[in-house]
């Protein structure tokens, strides 16, 4: 079957009273790359971390490969092994080795042996970049690298689908471009993607569809070549122009 | 005046009566107005009664370290209890279901507020009763009795320690670990205990001198341990001034000895800095 990777339909979710997101529906094909952007606070972390259960939504309907996502933990079990997630933050584990990092899921959740993990995860270390690394804490990396880590920790899991929440907007500018080429690297290989950021460059050479969200709701969607051209909401052309012209 | 102090009060026949007779509830009092009194006038200090020099000295300095033994023994059972317990109560307490987390707060709240002393009555007196009306035959002696009181008195306070550890950790290891497929057991046991347990062993370690001093109160119901040993010798001896001289030191001296070896462990895990 080769359905959508991630079908939402209405979703709707509340902090308390406060409305954060409107009626989102949004469909994600398998090897697809989405790219949101959107002022601070429109809600594109809640979307992705709805996706994967960090939060939870009230309304609505989120498919994952054809999963439905409900209370039930096998739901959300079955749709986290799906999922892959990197975080603004990267939010390693900081009291084990990088190496440790990459095999704990594996070891822990997925029940592969020590050797096999091990030498998953030197491959996905490999892949990105920094297989000299292995031994290190990961405050003993730079944050490029400490991102680049929480990728393959993210890729040791074999995810059919990667979230990534502003992977570069914790970054000094140096070292953003050495995660965006491991992410390009990802989504030629043929991942399937939904990314939080505002690198504009990056969501013009990898993003199949662009998505712009305000206020909790979905704005303006469609490929880049038109989304950056001729935006058709106010809201749309004024978000860009004022991240374009910086 | 008993030479032999019954070792279980329970057993004493007439309760009002006999204990409204017994000196031995006067001793603390009448033993801090010596003690103070002793320092103003120039009241002459017997310490002959310890003097390890003499036979007898001797003989009752020995009997006052024994109850050394029952002290820490007593301590350190409640205190790995407690340390259990207190994880026992903390993890619900930590969760985002208020369902989940109202009896942890209850228990907390709870224990918190019963003073010791009454605590301590109703496990020993107390509890036999409830567990015998369940047809459950478990005798509380002394010993166990003082265990369970300070065990669960102390694990209001180690949750607590859990729960400000636990927190300190930032939730984005939490989900972290979701990410990556651990379930709840598995994300503590990996990912956040090992964490928290810098921020959490020192006060663990602090909070056994708590247990060592409460361990005091034990003497009321029989547990045969420093300050019961103290007390009793008091009651042969009339020397309270340099009986409980000697016992504080002898609580210091444990204190310092456990205080020490939290400061070790402070310094071993690198508690003592920052992050
Ligand atoms: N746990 C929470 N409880 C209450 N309000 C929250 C919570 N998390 C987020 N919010 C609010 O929801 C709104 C949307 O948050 P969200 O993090 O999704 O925005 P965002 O688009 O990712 O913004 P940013 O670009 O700053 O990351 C914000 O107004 C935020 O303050
Ligand atoms: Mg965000």
């Amino acid at each position: 079957m080769t359905g959508p990777a991630i079908e939402m339909a209405g979703v709707n979710k509340w902090f308390g009273d406060f409305h954060v997101l409107r009626d989102i529906s949004l469909t994600v094909g398998q090897g697809e790359k989405v790219v949101i952007c959107g002022p601070s606070g429109s809600g594109k972390s809640t979307v992705v971390r709805c996706i994967n259960r960090l939060e939870a939504h009230q309304t609505g309907t989120i498919r994952v490969d054809g999963i439905e996502l409900t209370d039930s933990a096998a739901s959300i079990r079955a749709i986290r092994s799906e999922v892959g997630m990197v975080f603004q933050q990267f939010n390693l584990f900081p009291h084990l080795t990088v190496l440790e990092n990459l095999m704990l899921g594996p070891v822990k959740a997925r029940g592969l042996g020590r050797r096999e993990a091990e030498a998953r995860a030197r491959h996905y270390l490999d892949r990105v970049r920094i297989p000299e690394q292995a031994d290190k804490r990961p405050g003993q990396l730079s944050g490029g690298q400490q991102q680049r880590v929480a990728i393959a920790r993210s890729l040791c899991m074999e995810p059919k689908v990667m979230l990534f929440d502003e992977p570069t907007s914790a970054l000094d500018p140096e070292m953003i471009s050495e995660v965006l080429e491991v992410m390009t690297g990802l989504a030629r290989d043929g991942m399937t993607m939904v990314v939080v950021t505002h690198e504009m460059g990056f969501a013009r050479r990898v993003a199949d569809s662009m998505i712009f969200m305000d206020a909790g709701e979905i704005v303006e969607t469609g490929p880049p070549e038109i989304f950056f051209s001729a935006p058709r909401s106010d809201r749309c052309r004024k978000f860009l122009s004022q991240i374009l012209h910086h | 005046m008993p030479q032999h102090p019954r070792s279980d009060p329970r057993e004493i026949p007439d309760p009002a009566g006999g204990r409204a007779r017994n000196p031995r509830r006067l001793l603390l009092p009448v033993s801090l107005c010596l003690l103070l009194g002793g320092c103003a006038s120039n009241t002459s200090w017997g310490w002959y009664v310890i003097n390890p020099m003499t036979p007898n000295g001797w003989t009752n300095v020995k009997f006052l370290i024994s109850g050394m033994g029952a002290t820490i023994l007593v301590s350190a059972i409640a205190a790995a209890i407690s340390i259990f317990l207190g994880l026992i109560v903390a993890l619900p307490g930590l969760s985002a279901n208020r369902w989940i987390r109202l009896p942890s707060r209850i228990y907390v709240e709870f224990v918190r507020s019963i003073p010791l002393l009454p605590m301590l009555f109703w496990v020993f007196y107390g509890l036999p009763i409830v567990l015998k009306s369940m047809g459950i035959s478990f005798p509380i002696d002394p010993f166990w009795g003082a265990i369970i009181t300070l065990a669960i008195s102390d694990s209001a306070f180690t949750a607590e320690i859990y729960r400000a550890g636990i927190q300190s950790i930032a939730r984005g290891q939490t989900e972290a670990a979701q990410t990556v497929g651990l379930n709840y057991i598995q994300t503590m046991r990996y990912v956040i205990l090992p964490q928290a347990i810098r921020r959490i062993l020192p006060p663990l370690a602090n909070q056994f001198i708590y247990i060592v001093k409460m361990s005091a109160f034990a003497s009321v119901i029989g547990m045969q341990e420093l300050t019961r040993r103290a007390n009793e010798l008091v009651v042969t001896e009339y020397r309270p001034l340099e009986i409980y001289t000697l016992l504080i030191l002898e609580y210091l001296v444990l204190v310092l000895a456990i205080s020490t070896f939290v400061r070790w462990l402070e310094r071993k895990m690198g508690s003592d800095e920052r992050g």
